[in-house]
């Protein structure tokens, strides 16, 4: 089990990938502090969920900027996420077959939704579909 | 590795509004991608989430990023100012308070449609 600090929260490792996987997390932490917590003010608070349909999203990506934030939002939270569930592998997965398969899997998953999040957010055109 | 008390279940919720958030990010990948098969592929399956059912689970989310959002504050400020550890406790009282003032609030305006 991963060694826990006074918070409550990981130890700081020592070094290397995992000190870099610790710090990251912190720091993308920060981040999504604004890109997260700003998206459920956008989506659920100034809009609702019966506003957004396939206009909204037109709209919305009208602007490359705003592209630029869910596609910031999708990289940081998607290997956030998946980074906090290789830790609890590493944590709770103690049988050695099983733990590189659910490694692979973290990473496979990781791969894949980056992929089709990517494509959505950088191929989508207003006429889509049709 | 277990200190017990405020600091164990600050952590055990961590990871659970973690693994529940990463579950309903996965699916809204999904979900948002299906923009690239049009207009009625996209409008028939995000209205879904304006179902009741889906309005009641979409106030359980915000809750989980909202908690998950100020513990991990709380996380990072001890670990980057060791000065604060011995003030955990309080820091967990403080989330706990600022949870409740943006929550309540937020949840009402969310669910005020249901009504």
């Amino acid at each position: 089990m991963a060694e826990l600090s006074a918070s409550g929260g990981r130890a700081r490792p020592a070094s290397g990938f995992e000190l870099y996987a610790w710090l990251f997390m912190r720091v993308s932490g920060i981040l999504l502090l604004v890109l997260a917590l700003g998206h459920l003010a956008i989506m659920h608070i100034l809009n609702s969920v019966e506003e957004i349909d396939f206009a909204f999203v037109v709209a919305r990506w009208g602007n490359p900027l705003w592209r630029l934030y869910d596609w910031l939002l999708l990289m940081l939270a998607l290997v956030h996420g998946l980074n906090g569930l290789r830790v609890m592998v590493h944590d709770y997965v103690r049988a050695p077959g099983l733990r590189v398969f659910s490694l692979v899997s973290v990473y496979f998953l990781a791969l894949l939704f980056l992929a089709v999040g990517t494509l959505a957010i950088v191929t989508f055109h207003p006429g889509a579909g049709s | 590795m277990y200190r017990g008390g405020t600091g164990q279940w600050a952590w055990l919720l961590h990871r659970l509004t973690g693994v529940g958030v990463l579950l309903f990010l996965l699916i809204h990948i999904l979900d948002t991608a299906l923009v690239l098969f049009g207009p009625e592929v996209y409008d028939r399956v995000i209205k879904l989430y304006a179902l009741p059912l889906f309005r009641v689970s979409e106030v359980g989310l915000a809750a989980a990023v909202l908690y998950h959002a100020l513990n991990g504050i709380r996380i990072t400020l001890i670990d980057f100012f060791p000065v604060l550890s011995g003030r955990q406790r309080e820091l967990f009282y403080g989330v706990v308070v600022v949870f409740a003032l943006v929550f309540v609030p937020g949840a009402f305006w969310m669910l005020k449609p249901l009504f």
